[in-house]
């Protein structure tokens, strides 16, 4: 029987973790994400998980861990955000050039320089050229399930995978999380058979040998196992749907049938948008919210069908891409390249280093879309001049 | 290809034939040689062969110059001397 717990984000993904029961977690603390990963240790301590916890002594020691662990043949996660996943850095691209299925959740949280604690997109958006498949969460229960989804995916596809969810703001905030009984949770998982491991030692294999000749084909593929996690993440999805009762599409679409103004967004700041939209509809204004879940794969189709018939859409960033428009402004111009009509499309970036965006904020940016006011500037949301 | 490239093939290093890296290679001279095998233990690329031996239960039997690098430490570990390093001959 799935039951109703009271828990923050970060431990809606520790609980996932404990279900998945990984063979090895290596780890090094950060916050926001620590919590995930003390969570953890509890569960290693009580013994409620099998798996090998290992305390490394850095992030990038924990994804070398990772790396090594998941090559011999291991279900391998991990958790970090910030200056972790960036001290991670190099190991990102080995992971998915070695096509191995770890999964890393991430309580976003911004980069330094000035070093803050607080939530912005900087540290998952850093890394989206890498080949991971990204991830982002609005709410505890979707950082629950969309864990529980990588694990599949991940091991689907063979590429690895990063969950996020707003640090602070969703990973600890404690709300109502619907936990799945251990053993349906585990039957959606299922166990791991690796396609080919070090440990297998009938089938030798020797992995990240310097390799002049074939480099751009090993790197090429990765573009092939992309594609697969489209139609991948669509049928587990599905299968996920079956047992939570819950969606999981490449977006969500929130009242956009009808809208002549919409906001694009990432993680919890669409709940907020979501909520100034329904005040607004109450007001008679027809707007709507498009809720990126899958940031890559970028899901360019579904966007373009999501957005082609509204007038004006507000994209708002919480990172930027210093010397050029930020990134999900851009993926989102990108959905609609070729198309003579075309919404006016205007970007934001909100809510660096944490600053809060208020549901003004939002109610703002949506009249501003209802009155046609775009132009190819950037629009900074709470910054002080 | 293989998934991640990986290499499948046992022992694929062989066919890399490291030996065209040297500029020296040793020449040992096995009327001084005393078969102490240190040459062999200390190789780092076990290019050093012994062969087994009724008398001396085992021989110092060749140096494979497809691998040997001429690293010298042969030449050095040697305590008679009776491995000289001389400029290789590549063919």
């Amino acid at each position: 029987m799935a039951r109703l717990c009271v828990m923050s984000g970060a431990e809606a993904a520790a609980e996932a973790m404990r279900q998945i029961n990984p063979d090895v977690v290596p780890a090094y603390p950060i916050t926001p994400t620590t919590v995930v990963i003390e969570q953890f240790a509890r569960f290693v301590a009580d013994g409620a998980v099998d798996g090998e916890m290992v305390l490394v002594e850095s992030e990038h020691s924990a994804l070398s861990a990772a790396v090594g662990a998941s090559a011999a043949g291991a279900r391998v996660m991990s958790a970090t955000d910030a200056q972790g996943l960036v001290y991670m850095y190099e190991v990102l691209p080995i992971a998915s050039g070695m096509r191995l299925p770890i999964v890393l959740t991430i309580a976003n949280r911004t980069l330094n320089y000035p070093a803050n604690i607080h939530c912005d997109h900087s540290d998952s958006m850093s890394c989206r050229d890498h080949g991971w498949i990204q991830l982002y969460s609005e709410t505890a229960q979707e950082v629950y399930e969309n864990t529980l989804l990588a694990v599949r995916l991940a091991e689907k596809v063979l590429l690895p995978v990063m969950v996020m969810q707003d640090g602070f703001i969703t990973s600890g905030n404690v709300v109502k999380v619907r936990i799945l009984d251990d053993n349906a949770a585990k039957r959606f998982v299922c166990g791991y058979k690796p396609r080919q491991s070090l440990l297998d030692f009938d089938n030798p294999i020797a992995y990240g040998l310097k390799m002049m000749d074939s480099c751009y084909e090993t790197k090429f593929e990765i573009n092939a196992a992309m594609e697969d996690a489209r139609s991948a993440y669509l049928k587990i999805g599905k299968e996920l749907e079956r047992i939570t009762g819950n969606r999981y599409g490449f977006v969500e679409c929130y009242r956009l049938n009808d809208a002549q103004a919409a906001i694009v967004v990432l993680n919890a700041t669409a709940g907020t948008a979501k909520e100034v939209a329904d005040n607004m509809r109450r007001q008679g204004m027809k707007v709507g919210v498009l809720k990126i879940r899958m940031f890559r794969p970028f899901p360019y189709k579904e966007v373009f069908n999501a957005l082609k018939h509204v007038k004006a859409v507000a994209i708002l960033d919480r990172s930027e891409s210093y010397g050029a428009y930020p990134p999900l402004y851009s993926e989102v111009v990108n959905a609609f390249v070729g198309i003579k009509t075309r919404p006016a499309m205007q970007s934001y970036v909100f809510g660096i280093g944490g600053r809060y965006i208020f549901e003004k904020d939002i109610e703002t940016v949506f009249k501003e879309m209802l009155g046609g006011k775009v132009t190819g500037k950037v629009r900074h949301i709470g910054v002080e001049k | 290809m293989t998934l991640a490239g990986v290499l499948t093939k046992k022992n694929s290093s062989l066919g890399y034939k490291t030996g065209t890296w040297k500029t020296v290679m040793p020449i040992v001279d096995f009327a001084k040689c005393i078969h102490c095998m240190l040459c062999v233990a200390n190789c780092p690329e076990n290019t050093i062969k012994a062969k087994p031996d009724k008398e001396k239960v085992v021989l110092l039997d060749r140096i494979d110059l497809n691998y040997c690098k001429g690293c010298s430490i042969c030449a050095n570990i040697c305590p008679v001397k009776c491995i000289k390093m001389v400029e290789a001959k590549h063919g």
